[in-house]
C-alpha cells in the first residue's frame, strides 16, 4: 500500500482590524496548493501553523504610525515567540511595518519621500536568499507595490549590519537589474525593499508576491515567495 | 496632572511632509525659511507619572527608531 500523503502544515494569515490583503494572500496560497487559515488579530495562539503571514491593509487605520498599535495585539506574543523559534514568518506592505514596529525587524518605514501614495508594478533586484523567497542573486523580479509608507529608513549602523550580513533580500531596480543612480518610488534607503532578520525566517518587503501568484491577474514573480515554503513544507517532518 | 507631548522625526531623518511645506510657503513668496519641521502634538491628562509618560512614549506614542519626544508637565 503507497503511503498516504502527509498533510502539509497550514499557514495563519493575520487578520488585524483594518487588514485588506488577507483574502489575496489566501488566494495566492490556495492556488499554489497551500492551505491557510484566517488567525484573528485577538487570538493567543498559532498552535498547529507551520508558517505565519501578516497582511498589508491599514491595521487599526494607520494611526499614530504604521503598525504601531497592531504591534501589540494580542497575536503578536506568539508571533514573536513563533519568530524567535525560527519558523517562517512573512511581512507584506503593512505586515512589515509591523514587523519592523515590534522590531522583528531593523529600521523603519516612513511616509513616501514624494507624499504620494504609490500604486504601480515595480522591478526588484533579488539581493540574497532567505527562508521566504530562494532565487537566484541578480535575478529581477516585478512585483505591485501599493502604500504610502513604504520609505525604509535605519540608523548608518544598521544598515552597515545589513549590508554585512546579506539581509537585504530585494532592492528597487531599473529593468536590467541596476540599483546604481536609480531611486527607489518612496525614497527607501538604499532602495531598499525588503530585508530579513540575522536567522534569516523573518522578512518583511513593501511589494505584495500575493498579487503576483495567479498570472492572470497580475504576473507569476509572487510565486518564488511562496514557493519557498512549499518546498521547506515538503523537505520538513512534522 | 496634564502632559503636552511633542513628538519629532530625530536629526538626519527626511520629513518629506516638512519638506513640501517649506516649498509651499517659498512658493507664496515667503523667503529665509531655514528649516520647518511637522511633527505631532500629543495632549494626555492622566494619573500616570512621569516617569511612566516616559515609557508610554517609549513604547508606543513615538518610535524611538526615527523619533524624539519631549514631554511638558502643564497647569490646566
Amino acid at each position: 500500500m503507497p503511503p498516504r500523503p502527509r498533510p502539509r502544515p497550514r499557514v495563519a494569515v493575520v487578520v488585524f482590524p483594518g487588514s485588506n490583503c488577507e483574502q489575496d494572500v489566501a488566494y495566492a496560497l490556495n492556488w499554489l496548493g497551500l492551505d491557510s487559515a484566517y488567525v484573528w488579530h485577538g487570538d493567543h495562539s498559532l498552535d498547529g501553523f507551520g508558517a505565519v503571514v501578516l497582511p498589508g491593509g491599514f491595521s487599526y487605520g494607520d494611526y499614530l504610525r504604521c503598525g504601531a498599535i497592531a504591534r501589540f495585539s494580542p497575536i503578536m506574543d506568539a508571533v514573536t515567540r513563533f519568530a524567535r523559534a525560527g519558523r517562517p514568518v512573512l511581512g507584506i506592505c503593512n505586515g512589515f511595518q509591523i514587523l519592523a514596529e515590534a522590531h522583528l525587524l531593523p529600521g523603519a518605514l516612513l511616509r513616501n519621500a514624494g507624499l504620494k501614495f504609490i500604486c504601480r508594478d515595480v522591478a526588484l533586484r533579488v539581493e540574497a536568499r532567505c527562508d521566504w523567497l530562494d532565487a537566484p542573486t541578480g535575478s529581477v523580479l516585478h512585483l505591485p507595490i501599493n502604500h504610502n509608507e513604504g520609505n525604509f529608513v535605519c540608523d548608518s549602523a544598521t544598515l552597515d549590519d545589513l549590508r554585512a550580513d546579506d539581509r537585504v533580500i530585494v532592492r528597487y531596480c531599473d529593468e536590467e537589474g541596476r540599483t546604481d543612480g536609480v531611486s527607489a518610488p518612496n525614497g527607501a534607503l538604499d532602495n531598499i525593499a525588503g530585508i530579513t532578520n540575522a536567522a534569516r525566517n523573518v522578512f518583511g518587503l513593501m511589494p505584495h508576491p500575493e498579487r503576483a501568484v495567479d498570472p492572470t491577474v497580475g504576473g507569476s514573480d509572487g510565486q518564488l515567495v511562496f514557493q519557498s515554503l512549499l518546498q521547506q513544507f515538503t523537505q520538513e517532518v512534522f | 496632572m496634564n502632559y503636552e507631548i511633542y513628538v519629532t522625526y530625530r536629526a538626519g531623518i527626511f520629513d518629506p511632509a516638512g519638506a513640501t511645506a517649506r516649498r509651499g510657503l517659498e512658493q507664496i513668496g515667503f523667503d529665509g525659511i531655514h528649516d520647518l519641521s511637522i511633527g505631532k502634538y500629543i495632549r494626555l491628562n492622566t494619573d500616570a507619572t512621569r516617569e511612566q509618560v516616559t515609557e508610554m512614549c517609549e513604547k508606543l506614542l513615538a518610535n524611538p527608531v526615527i523619533e524624539d519626544y519631549r514631554i511638558v508637565e502643564t497647569e490646566d
